[in-house]
Parts: C-alpha cells; sequence; structure tokens
C-alpha cells in the first residue's frame, strides 16, 4: 500500500479548506454583507450622526417624507410618529419627534433600528441628531418625545419624490451586552 | 492476508464487532446505504403524514404544530439522511473497485464518518418526542423563525447539523484522497469512470460549502444561547443575510445531490444500450461548469426577498446558464442510446424515467428561474412539485437505478426482474401522480408548508395524495426484493453480470470478494 504515502498532506489540506470556508461564513460573510449593504444602500440602512454642511436650500424641490413606527412583536411599548408627513426642502434642516410609552411595570430598554425607502434614498437622508443613535431606557410608565433632525440632501436622485423613513422598536432589555453604538 | 469478515456463525459478538470496527469500503458502503434506506423510510413516513393531513381540506388527523414538524423533518432527513448518505455509500462500494484500489485511502476515517451519523439523527429525531416538539421551521431553517420564534429543542437540531457536516466533510476528504492518490497504474483522470469524475466534484463542493452550513448553525446557536445577532436586527444583524448564507451553502447542496446521480445514469445507459457513453469528455467538463456555476446563483432561491433589480437579472440570467451543461448531459445520454441495442432491465427502466424526469424538474426550473415569473411561483407547491421532480425523479430514481444494477455484483445473486419492473411502474405512476398536480395547485396559488387549503385545492390534493401512498407502497417493494435477492436470489458467478457492462468493477468475480485489488491492475 506505498500508495498511500500522499494521504498525509492531501489530508492536511482539504482539513485545511474546509475549516477555511468555516470561517470565512463567520467571520468574513456577515461584515463583507454589511459593506456591500452599505456601499449599495440595499436594505434601506442609514448612516450615522452626520455634520451638517451648509449648503443652499433648493426651493424648487419639495420632498415628502413619511414616518412609519413598527414595534418588534415582543415589544409591549406605544411607539408612533408626532406627525405621519412632513414635506421639506432639500438642504433644509428639520426637526420631528415620536413618541414612546411604556406602558408596562418594568423598567425597559428599547432600540430603535432606522430602515429608508425607496433604496437609493438611503445615502441622501442625513441624520444629524436621532435618538437611533443610543438605546432608550424608559422607567415603569415613562413617556418620552424622542427627537429627530434630519436634511434631505440636494443630491437625492430627481426620481424619488417621497422618502419613507421606518423605525422598528425593539426590546433589548435583556441584552445590555450588545454594543448599541454599532446598530444605527 | 484475505481473511473474510466475520460472519453471523463467529457469534453475536464478533459479528457485531466486524461492522462496528469495520475499516473496510464493501461494508462501510453497505452500512451507509441501509442507514440511508431506513432514514428513507423514515422519511418517507413523515411524508405519508403529512399526504394523510392533506387528503382532504381542514384538519383531521394531526394538529398544524405537529405538520409543521413533520414537513420540516422530512425534508431534513430525506436530503441529510436518505440522499446524501446513500450516495456516500454507493461512492464507498464503488470507488475503490472502479480505479482498481484496494480501499479508501483512509479507512480509519471511513468509518469514524459513519459511525457518527446515526447518532446525529438519533439526535434529530428524538426532538420530536421532547417537550416543545422537534424542528417546524421548514428545512431551509430561515432566521428568525429559526432562532427567536424557535422551539427549544433547536440546539439538538444544530449539533444533528454539526454531526452530519463533520461526517460529510470527512467522507469527501476520504474520496477525494482515494481518487488523487490510489488510481491504478495507467488510469488517468480522463479515463475514469464517469461516477468517479462527477463524485470527485461532488466531494470537492461538500469540502466547500458544509463547512458554510456549519458556520450558519453556529451564527445561529450563538444568536439564541449566547447574546450575539447575526440574524437580528434589533442588535444591527439581519435576517436576510441568513437567507444568502444558507443559500450560499444550500445551491451548491442540490447539485451535490444530483451530480452522483449523473454518474450513475452515465454507467447504465451505456450497459444496456450497448454502447460506449457519448461525449464522455464533454461529460465531464458539463459537471465541472455546473459545480462551479452552482457557487453563482445562489439568490435565485430569495428572488423576493427585495434585492435591486441588477441583483435580479444577473442571479436570473446566470441560472439560467445552468440549463447549457445540464443540456449537454441530457443531450449526451439521449445520444448514448441512439441506434444502441436497448433492452429494458429495471435498472434502465430507472435511468430512462431518471432521463424523462429530471429533464421535466429541469424545465420547471427555467421557469422559476424567471424572476419576474418568480414572484407568483415562490414558496407555492409549483415550487415544490419542482424540486421532488429533480430530487425524487432525479436522485432517488437514480439511486434505485444503481442498487439494481450493482446489487448482483455485491451478493452474486440476482433480483426479481419482474418484480423490479412492477416496482418501477407502480413508482413512476404513483411519483407522477403525486407531483404532477402539484405544479396545478402551486400555479393556482396554492402555498406551500400549511396544514390546510382552500376548498378549491381539494381535488388535486386528494389525487396527490392517492399518488404519494402509491409510491410509498413501491419502496416497500423494493425492501422486499433486496432482501429476498441476498438472501434467496438466484446466483450468478458472471464477472459481467450485464452483457453491455464495461469497467474494472465487472472484472472481478462475483459476487465481488472482501478484499479486491490487492495488486492493482494495469489499466490499457
Amino acid at each position: 500500500m506505498s500508495v498511500r504515502s500522499g494521504n498525509g498532506p492531501l489530508l492536511a489540506k482539504l482539513v485545511a479548506l474546509a475549516a477555511a470556508m468555516f470561517m470565512f461564513a463567520i467571520f468574513v460573510l456577515p461584515p463583507l454583507y454589511d459593506l456591500f449593504c452599505e456601499i449599495t444602500g440595499i436594505g434601506g440602512k442609514t448612516d450615522g450622526a452626520y455634520t451638517a454642511v451648509s449648503v443652499e436650500v433648493d426651493t424648487s424641490r419639495e420632498i415628502e417624507v413619511q414616518f412609519v413606527a413598527t414595534k418588534n412583536a415582543t415589544m409591549p411599548w406605544d411607539f408612533y410618529p408626532m406627525e405621519e408627513r412632513v414635506i421639506v426642502h432639500p438642504g433644509e434642516s428639520r426637526e420631528v419627534a415620536f413618541y414612546a410609552q411604556n406602558r408596562t411595570g418594568q423598567d425597559m430598554i428599547g432600540q430603535a433600528i432606522p430602515n429608508v425607502l425607496p433604496n437609493n434614498a438611503a445615502d441622501y437622508f442625513h441624520k444629524t441628531e436621532c435618538f437611533c443613535f443610543n438605546n432608550q431606557p424608559l422607567l415603569a410608565g415613562e413617556t418620552a418625545e424622542l427627537a429627530l433632525v434630519f436634511i434631505v440632501d440636494p443630491d437625492l436622485p430627481a426620481s424619488v419624490n417621497t422618502v419613507t423613513l421606518s423605525y422598528t422598536m425593539f426590546d433589548i432589555t435583556d441584552r445590555t451586552a450588545v454594543q448599541i453604538s454599532q446598530v444605527q | 492476508m484475505a481473511h473474510g469478515p466475520a460472519t453471523l456463525a463467529d457469534g453475536w459478538g464478533k459479528y457485531l464487532s466486524r461492522w462496528l470496527f469495520t475499516t473496510n469500503h464493501k461494508d462501510i458502503g453497505t452500512l451507509y446505504l441501509w442507514f440511508s434506506f431506513a432514514m428513507f423510510i423514515m422519511g418517507g413516513a413523515f411524508a405519508m403524514v403529512i399526504r394523510a393531513e392533506l387528503f382532504q381540506p381542514g384538519m383531521q388527523l394531526i394538529k398544524p404544530e405537529f405538520f409543521n414538524q413533520m414537513t420540516t423533518m422530512h425534508g431534513l432527513v430525506m436530503v441529510f439522511g436518505a440522499i446524501m448518505p446513500a450516495f456516500v455509500g454507493l461512492a464507498n462500494w464503488m470507488i475503490p473497485m472502479m480505479i482498481g484500489a484496494p480501499d479508501m485511502a483512509l479507512p480509519r476515517m471511513n468509518n469514524l464518518s459513519f459511525w457518527i451519523l446515526p447518532f446525529a439523527f438519533a439526535i434529530l429525531t428524538s426532538t420530536l418526542f421532547m417537550e416543545g416538539g422537534g424542528p417546524n421551521f421548514g428545512w431551509t431553517f430561515y432566521a428568525p423563525l429559526s432562532t427567536t420564534y424557535a422551539p427549544d429543542t433547536v440546539n439538538y437540531f444544530i449539533f444533528g447539523v454539526h454531526i452530519m457536516g463533520a461526517s460529510s466533510i470527512m467522507g469527501s476528504i476520504n474520496i477525494i484522497a482515494t481518487v488523487m492518490n490510489m488510481r491504478a497504474p495507467g488510469m488517468t483522470y480522463m479515463k475514469m469512470p464517469m461516477f468517479v469524475w462527477t463524485w470527485v466534484i461532488t466531494a470537492f463542493l461538500l469540502v466547500a460549502v458544509m463547512p458554510v452550513l456549519a458556520g450558519a448553525v453556529t451564527m445561529m446557536l450563538m444568536d439564541i444561547n449566547f447574546g450575539t445577532s447575526f440574524f437580528d436586527a434589533a442588535g444591527g444583524g439581519d435576517p436576510v443575510l441568513f437567507q444568502h448564507i444558507f443559500w450560499f451553502f444550500g445551491h451548491p447542496e442540490v447539485y451535490i445531490i444530483i451530480l452522483p446521480a449523473f454518474g450513475v445514469v452515465s454507467h447504465i445507459i451505456p450497459t444496456f444500450s450497448r454502447k460506449p457513453l457519448f461525449g464522455y469528455s464533454s461529460m465531464v467538463y458539463a459537471t465541472a461548469a455546473i459545480a462551479f456555476l452552482s457557487f453563482v446563483v445562489w439568490a435565485h432561491h430569495m428572488f423576493t426577498v427585495g434585492m435591486p433589480i441588477a441583483g435580479e437579472l444577473y442571479f436570473m440570467y446566470a441560472t439560467m446558464l445552468i440549463a447549457v451543461p445540464t443540456g449537454v448531459k441530457v443531450f449526451n445520454w439521449i445520444t448514448t442510446m441512439y441506434r444502441g441495442s436497448l433492452t429494458f432491465e429495471t435498472p434502465m427502466l430507472f435511468s430512462i424515467a431518471f432521463v424523462i424526469l429530471f429533464t421535466f424538474g429541469g424545465f420547471t426550473g427555467m421557469m422559476l428561474s424567471i424572476a419576474a415569473a418568480d414572484m407568483q411561483y415562490h414558496d407555492t407547491y409549483f415550487v415544490v412539485a419542482h424540486f421532488h421532480y429533480v430530487m425524487v425523479a432525479g436522485a432517488v430514481f437514480s439511486g434505485t437505478a444503481a442498487v439494481y444494477y450493482w446489487l448482483p455484483k455485491w451478493c452474486g445473486r440476482m433480483y426479481d426482474e419482474t418484480m423490479g419492473k412492477v416496482q418501477f411502474w407502480i413508482a413512476f405512476i404513483g411519483f407522477n401522480i403525486t407531483f404532477m398536480p402539484q405544479h396545478f395547485l402551486g400555479l393556482a396559488g396554492m402555498p406551500r408548508r400549511y396544514a390546510d387549503y382552500g376548498l378549491q385545492f381539494a381535488d388535486w390534493n386528494m389525487v396527490s395524495s392517492i399518488g404519494a401512498f402509491m409510491y410509498g407502497g413501491a419502496q416497500i417493494l423494493f425492501l422486499f426484493n433486496v432482501i429476498r435477492t441476498i438472501g434467496w436470489g438466484e446466483p450468478t458467478k458472471d464477472p459481467k453480470v450485464w452483457e453491455g457492462a464495461e469497467g474494472l468493477e465487472w472484472t472481478l468475480p462475483t459476487p465481488a470478494p472482501y478484499h479486491t485489488f490487492a495488486k492493482p491492475p494495469t489499466i490499457k
């Protein structure tokens, strides 16, 4: 059975290939996917805090911005936008607020995850201030008005006249270990 | 050196030890085949429960929660327990005999890769008897259904998948090592039998994607138990990422299932056409092309997830491209039969049915690949019909053909031809009665994975259930015929068994001795 002498190195290579594919699935694919979504705007993920730069307000265009607030299935809070839609000019800074109330008897922590539609608007919707940048602790029965300040970029593609910003509020009381700052 | 294996005459202890500790490729092949048949019967029983419940609208026999467990377990058991081990068993039996090797390259690992499988499926099946029930999230186990909303037994499922993945990877490494290092002198790559070629390519696919599946379930495990958020939007993850990772494994997986079946048919059709395989080298290149393409088309399973139009178009065209190498294969099989001296023994019947029905399933696959049309077909019974045409009429028919084709070689006894043909016709007719109407149901809008349906779907569902019971009955006949052959079949000593058979395995005595090719043959 001298023909079997080459098995060791081959075995090592194939095991290495399998191990590499396992690592690829866990450590490469998820960041790669995030990067891909960030570059293309797929998934409607918005950027983090935006530093306002002075741009001329384009009064010739009117953009309707709609707000949607959803609660994750396990989230008992009240959560809705104070205004359902606003009309803004590109370049203009606007503040809106969302209403949240913890109706339960327990202190809880919520986290809102934003999403922008259409996909090609995600890169042009800037938030200078947002409650979604941090988690939201609410004591039992406490209410809050959560502020959002946004600017629609004047470079917004001409085909987009309506932008929908959706927030989903998740209950993260039990998962304080999670790095919340990563999730805007 | 060439002593025989322990038999029952040596006592139960010795006999049991032989199977537990065997490193013989034929023994391990036999174990794989019997195990896969047991799983086939179990997965089939789950399917019978599903079809019995769907016989009439309304809930008759089981609860919807249990129905969900049945569809999930049917898929998992059939894919990972029945079809994959069946072809690994055939590979263990046939590859050393086809390339003139004395055994597999890594016999002890071979033993391990088989013997962890029963544990994997014991763990998986035991969940059915636990509080909360077994996995109920579909065999594709999309997050968050399989994470946030899963029953507690999901951890058993995850470990089961880990173990069967390890088994598959070890089996594949063994096959690659055997084929690369142990071919007889003169057996160049382009002289290797087609079954060996398809299996080497399959083995590479397995080594590449089974770890990705292991990675996916590991991420699930961490999301469920250790507070990570790979697939949880609340923590910055994305459930759609799960689908991408799953199908990055899942699409190559369907070729893992079908490529060895292609190999089997590429042996049987030339034998009973009494002509060499038409276009051998184009078959090899087509197999390699299919394997390569399988890595770049995965998102056609998720057209409705919300992809940009460019993505939809890319995955649509890339998917359609697979029809080209597959078409090459189908035409090669047909051309092999053309002007051949055909006889229609049971293996040939199953192989011809394979070519016809697999092509049919391929065509419905083309329909599904059209992104715009898929919006309508997605998650309906049309998809169920499509993948059963390629998996059952493809992989299972080919596996059945392989058993009938090589069984006389393995045990030196002929099976009952009449019983084989009866089984074939019941299976063929039963199969089509089961799955043809599911196309109509799907096109009419019946969604898959539900325990109940609207009254307008009642008639075709009843027809489909009747067909399923027929098809299930054919498998009992199959089991009976195989046992009868092994115990009481008419003995045959002809090394070739079949008049038109070609290849090294047919130069060995019949039945194949326990140890073969201790001295490598020389290939001209």
